[in-house]
């Protein structure tokens, strides 16, 4: 009740034309009619208290009013309900007024109707006879002009006849005409319009010589056709006319192809004889000479990698008559234009042509297909076999832009190919080429690269052939100084570290310009980039297997390769390159064997389909590389200072030698040189660990060889059947010291290396010693050298004692082999070594 | 299958020389002798009872001098080589005026004192082993000394780095290497009297000294292998003529060779550069195989006399090493050589061996020794069975593994 209370509140509320609307929905929703006019039937409501539902008991409503409201909602209820009526009440009549008028016009719009009607019945009855009299006459002519018609027609078909037979009769003097005028074309036409009816019609005497007649001239006129397109002169355009015409006269297709084909070719090839003609004088051996020569010079251009343009690289070679990306200009603008030119007129007057007319069913365009592929396929062998000829002359790397262009010129211009015969395998073999030419490339590039490290390795060898002496040498060498200035003089060159960052530096630069040049092939607007080679198995098998790890591997193998063939003498090469290659190694295993990688993997975008090397095993390589080297090393240093030893024991006659008065001059060369190799070693490995030393090291007295055990050790009386050693004391002392390595492997910092030569040094010194045999001055001489190099040594060393057991050893052997077995005093010897 | 454990004997002096005792087939018996400037040196003959792991000892006096080589007679069990060093005039002065030594050595001229090298053939007394058995200390008191057969001297020809008896031979020809001269003697009445027949010298540039040698027992044992410095180099003793010469086969000095027992052209070097090598003689360019085990100089290397895969090893890293060589061994390792699979020719052969699983390999690593191992043999009675001396004295006898000996054998 109140909603409906609300509703029509919100119907007095609304506008003039809305609520028209509205009131006529509510009085149609009264007599229960929905929008489209029907009956709804859902929403009819049983309920008695619905003033608005046609169940409506007002006895019952006013009941339940009375019972549930209070006297002012019955007062409200009321007004508002007098409310509606009345605005119910003033819609009827609106409505009804409304209804009435358009009722009174509609009856005047019928009336005037029947009135017109009534006019337009009249006329037509009058128009029904006017048409009736029309066919009437219109009979009674067409009855009368019967006969002459007739007659007219007949006429008309003679004239045709005679017509036709005028033409057949003169038919052979307009041939022949036409013959003379070379209007082959219409010749042809003409023949053919008349063929059919001389056939038909050749039992007839005089038909049959016109026919003879003509036959005679098209034979010749196909005579002089077939001439005409067998001398080949004519233009592409003449040519097809040609072609056209002996189609047209019965000529068998087949034979046309072939000969159309083979003139094609002729010219063809004179164009691939041109393209021959410029790759010609390599082959001979001057030729080769002069190639190789441009080579070297271009790889020469390579090291500067600014320098790429096509001029500079062109120009160090005379010889050759044209660069790449002209040879394969011409061969794409000559041989592929005009093969495509063929292609497309052939394809007109064979294939498409044909397909047209009659000749279709003779299965002529498969026929003339086959016979093109074929012929496409073996001139495009011949100009591939040609190009790649040329191809594999480019053996320079400097101008790698100059052949990238060429290729995409060359493979862009098989496209066309391509589209113009969708079957044919030429552009795959183009694509083929493409690929040979680029992983060729990256062949050359390998071995530029690696003829590149080879030379810089022995500009490194120069460099550290010729002495020099810089600031940085001298400054240096401070950490040398307690000799004095002996060291920047021997063979620690004095810029390691520069010739180190200068070669690593330039080894990066090359692989960053090669990497550059290569990725030229993988360029967005190179039409082959774009090939599942280019732009797969290009970068990841071509680009980062088979040139940037095999590079790294090369310079791996060539280090290994200095430690194996250096096993003479200390071989030939100088160890500070050793050293040197060590470090650089070392530093590809920490550094930049990931940093090249992830360079090529960044600029290749490289998809890893296959497997490839991981980074960890070129480090692992590296490393493996790195170590030999520098264990190479040691044992290089190493035996240069045993040699001096040895030579220094062995050339000595030690029995009858005067008292020392000095070190010998060969330990101080000794310690002379381990301290220019400390320094050596210090310019490019780090210090390292060492174990904590004493503070009295140098003044430290061989233990086991001291003055007051001396009477133990060699008064042990002679007990031949005693299963003891005498020299108990130093077998108690090896018990408990380590065994020692003497040629181990070393790590990567400069105590251990410095250990390792040393150890390498006095175990020699020893096991020379036990050769010899001492006089009283020989022992004391080795006392003495043995203690200053115990001054000098053990600094060098990770662990003192290591040194102090050596030179125990040593002294100690010496004094076994002693006739006379004599010690210097402790304190002349300090005496004498302290004088240097 | 426990190895049983390596046996040691020390001696009192410091040694360098060892060999067994070629002629003795029966028991094993190991030469050493002994290198000592101020007492006597002593020949110790070790004989080692393999049943109950015991050695027993037996000493003989060189009174000559230190023993720098040592080398027995493959025909005589008594009969031995020795090379030894004597320092002429210090002993000489010392045995002349004991109570004034001092006093003389400052008078010494330099010329006057002299170390030479000599090589003498001696006889071991007959009665040394009864008298060992009978009274061990006894003969440990009262050692008896060597009997001098003749010295195998030449005033023209310096100082003797080794002699060779000649292999299975009657011990009646030795060659003795002196300075840079191979000198082949003939002993004769019953090697008392010995006479030079013929000899080779090296020439060249510098001071060539031969270091080493050995006599080849193929070709009817008339080729001879020597070292010095980096070169080996063969000779044919019928014409003492050079027959073939392995340039720089070290990268240092060579220190030793040993021919291969069953195949005549393989010969093993060892030296200073820590390599062994296998060398083919026929094609002096490649070693066959090098090992580089040593971590350093490699003093002398051995084939085992009847399995010749074997190859033992000494070094101054105080270690032997016993490899197995089975690649270029005479008999294809663990594989049973039928009359069947000989008949089938040489590829078969090949083909048997690539399937071979077994590869050259370091059989062991012996480290008993504590000083340079300089010396090592195998014993003449039992192929499994070798010695080592280090320079301390201590002369260690070990034996092939067991699993090892069995899957050659078997």
């Amino acid at each position: 009740m109140d909603g409906e209370a609300d509703g029509s509140l919100a119907v007095s509320e609304d506008s003039g034309p809305g609520r028209r609307r509205k009131v006529h929905g509510m009085l149609k929703l009264y007599y229960g009619l929905n929008e489209e006019g029907k009956a709804p039937e859902q929403q009819e409501s049983l309920d008695p208290c619905d003033i608005n539902g046609p169940h409506f008991d007002p006895e019952h409503y006013l009941n339940k009013l009375r019972r549930e409201c209070s006297l002012a909602e019955l007062m409200d209820q009321e007004t508002c309900m007098v409310k509606q009526i009345r605005s119910l009440d003033s819609d009827m009549q609106t409505l009804v007024y409304e209804n009435y008028n358009k009722f009174i016009s509609a009856t005047d719009t019928i009336r005037k109707m029947k009135n017109d009607f009534k006019k337009m019945e009249d006329e037509m009855d009058r128009l029904s006879a006017n048409m009736s009299t029309i066919t009437e006459f219109s009979a009674c002519i067409s009855g009368t002009l019967q006969d002459q018609h007739a007659q007219i027609t007949k006429l008309s078909g003679v004239h045709t006849l005679l017509r036709k037979l005028q033409f057949l009769f003169e038919l052979p003097a307009r041939l022949n005409k036409c013959l003379e005028m070379q209007a082959y074309a219409q010749a042809v036409n003409s023949h053919r319009r008349a063929r059919c009816v001389l056939q038909q019609y050749s039992h007839l005497p005089s038909f049959k010589g016109i026919q003879d007649d003509c036959h005679a001239i098209m034979e010749k006129l196909a005579q002089e056709l077939r001439q005409k397109f067998r001398d080949g002169g004519s233009s592409a355009k003449d040519l097809s006319e040609c072609v056209e015409l002996l189609l047209q006269l019965d000529e068998p297709a087949e034979e046309l192809c072939d000969k159309f084909l083979s003139h094609a070719r002729s010219r063809l090839e004179s164009d691939l004889q041109g393209l021959e003609a410029e790759i010609k004088p390599y082959p001979s051996a001057s030729a080769v000479k002069d190639a190789s020569a441009r080579t070297s010079s271009s790889a020469v251009a390579a090291v500067s990698p600014t320098d790429k343009s096509p001029k500079t690289s062109a120009l160090p070679s005379p010889t050759s008559n044209t660069d790449i990306l002209e040879f394969i200009d011409r061969g794409c603008n000559e041989f592929v234009s005009s093969l495509c030119l063929v292609i497309t007129s052939y394809q007109e007057l064979f294939v498409t042509h044909a397909q047209t007319g009659e000749l279709a069913s003779k299965n002529i365009p498969q026929m003339a297909n086959g016979k093109l592929h074929a012929f496409v396929n073996d001139l495009a062998a011949r100009y591939f076999s040609l190009v790649e000829r040329r191809i594999q002359e480019e053996k320079g790397v400097g101008d790698n832009s100059l052949l990238v262009r060429a290729l995409d010129r060359f493979h862009r211009r098989l496209q066309a190919v391509a589209k113009l015969l969708p079957g044919s395998d030429v552009p795959n073999k183009g694509t083929e080429i493409v690929i040979r030419a680029a992983t060729e490339r990256v062949k050359q590039y390998l071995s530029a690269l690696q003829s590149f490290y080879m030379d810089s390795l022995t500009d490194v060898r120069q460099a550290l052939a010729t002495p020099r002496l810089s600031v940085t040498g001298s400054s240096v060498a401070g950490g040398g100084a307690l000799l004095g200035g002996s060291v920047s003089s021997r063979d620690a060159p004095t810029s390691l570290p520069e010739l180190l960052s200068s070669l690593s530096a330039s080894i990066l630069n090359q692989i960053k310009s090669v990497l550059a040049s290569v990725h030229l092939f993988t360029a967005k607007d190179i039409t082959f980039s774009n090939k599942p080679y280019f732009k797969g198995e290009f970068c990841s098998q071509g680009v980062r297997e088979s040139l940037v790890v095999s590079f790294i591997k090369f310079v791996c193998q060539s280090s290994r390769q200095f430690c194996e063939s250096a096993g003479d003498k200390g071989g030939s090469t100088p160890p500070a390159l050793l050293l040197l290659l060590s470090r650089l190694c070392l530093d590809y295993e920490t550094s930049t064997i990931s940093y090249i990688l992830t360079l090529t993997d960044e600029q290749f975008l490289v998809q890893h389909h296959s497997p490839v090397t991981p980074v960890t095993t070129l480090c692992a390589e590296a490393r493996e590389a790195a170590q030999k080297l520098l264990n190479h090393y040691v044992k290089v240093q190493g035996l240069i200072i045993s040699q001096m030893l040895r030579k220094s024991v062995e050339t000595r006659d030690w029995v009858n030698t005067i008292e020392p008065r000095n070190v010998r001059a060969v330990m101080k060369r000794v310690v002379e040189d381990t301290t220019s190799i400390d320094v050596q070693v210090g310019l490019l490995y780090e210090e390292g660990v060492r174990k904590a030393h004493s503070s009295d090291s140098s003044k430290r007295t061989f233990s086991v060889y001291s003055s007051s055990r001396q009477q133990a050790r060699y008064a042990a009386s002679y007990t031949p059947s005693a299963p003891m050693d005498t020299n108990l004391l130093s077998n108690i002392h090896k018990l408990f010291s380590e065994r020692i390595d003497i040629f181990s492997s070393v790590e990567f910092n400069k105590v251990s290396v410095m250990t390792g030569i040393i150890k390498i040094s006095l175990k020699t010194f020893l096991e020379c010693v036990r050769l010899r045999t001492f006089g009283r001055y020989g022992l004391q001489q080795i006392q003495v050298d043995c203690h200053y190099l115990q001054m000098y040594l053990w600094r060098f060393v990770s662990d003192e004692n290591l040194v102090h057991f050596l030179l125990d050893e040593i002294v100690g052997s010496s004094a076994h082999r002693c006739l006379d077995p004599a010690p210097m005093e402790q304190s002349v010897i300090e005496v004498i070594c302290e004088r240097g | 299958m426990e190895d049983d454990a390596p046996v040691i004997y020390g001696l009192e002096f410091q040694a360098r020389a060892l060999t067994a005792q070629t002629a003795e087939t029966d028991a094993i018996r190991f030469l050493v002798g002994t290198q000592s400037l101020k007492f006597d040196n002593q020949i110790h003959i070790i004989d080692f009872d393999d049943e109950n792991n015991i050695i027993n000892k037996n000493v003989l006096l060189h009174q000559a001098g230190e023993i720098w080589h040592i080398g027995a007679s493959p025909a005589d069990k008594a009969v031995l080589t020795t090379c030894y060093n004597k320092s002429e005039s210090h002993c000489f002065l010392l045995s002349l005026a004991p109570f004034t030594a001092s006093l003389f050595i400052m008078f010494l001229s330099p010329s006057d004192s002299r170390v030479v090298s000599c090589a003498a053939v001696w006889r071991m007394p007959s009665d040394w082993e009864t008298g060992s058995h009978e009274s061990p200390d006894d003969s440990a008191h009262n050692p008896q000394a060597l009997e001098l057969l003749c010295r195998l001297d030449d005033s023209t020809h310096g100082n003797a780095a080794c002699v060779l008896w000649e292999p299975m031979g009657d011990g009646k020809r030795v060659i003795s290497l002196a300075d840079n001269h191979a000198l082949l003697w003939d002993l004769q009445e019953s090697s008392t009297q010995a006479t030079a027949s013929s000899t080779a010298s090296l020439e060249g540039k510098g001071q060539l000294k031969f270091t080493s040698g050995k006599w080849s027992p193929h070709h009817n044992c008339s080729q001879l292998a020597t070292a010095n410095d980096t070169a080996i180099r063969g000779w044919d003793l019928r014409t003492m003529s050079q027959i073939y010469c392995i340039e720089n086969a070290h990268g240092l000095l060579v220190r030793d060779l040993d021919f291969n027992p069953n195949r005549q052209y393989y010969l093993a070097s060892c030296g200073d550069d820590c390599k062994v090598k296998f060398w083919d003689v026929r094609n002096v360019q490649e070693p066959v195989k090098t090992l580089e085990e040593h971590s350093h100089w490699v003093w002398s290397v051995r084939y085992n006399h009847s399995h010749d895969q074997l190859v033992l090893t000494a070094s101054s890293d105080s270690r032997l090493i016993l490899s197995n060589m089975v690649s270029i061994s005479s008999e294809p390792f663990g594989h049973l050589v039928d009359d069947e699979e000989l008949s089938e020719g040489e590829d078969n052969h090949q083909d048997d061996k690539s399937k071979e699983p077994l590869k050259d390999s370091v059989v062991s690593t012996y480290e008993e020794h504590e000083d340079s191992v300089y010396a090592a043999e195998w014993s003449s009675a039992d192929p499994w069975l070798f010695a080592s001396l280090s320079y301390d004295g201590r002369l260690v006898i070990n034996r092939v593994p067991r699993a090892l000996k069995y899957r050659i054998l078997l």
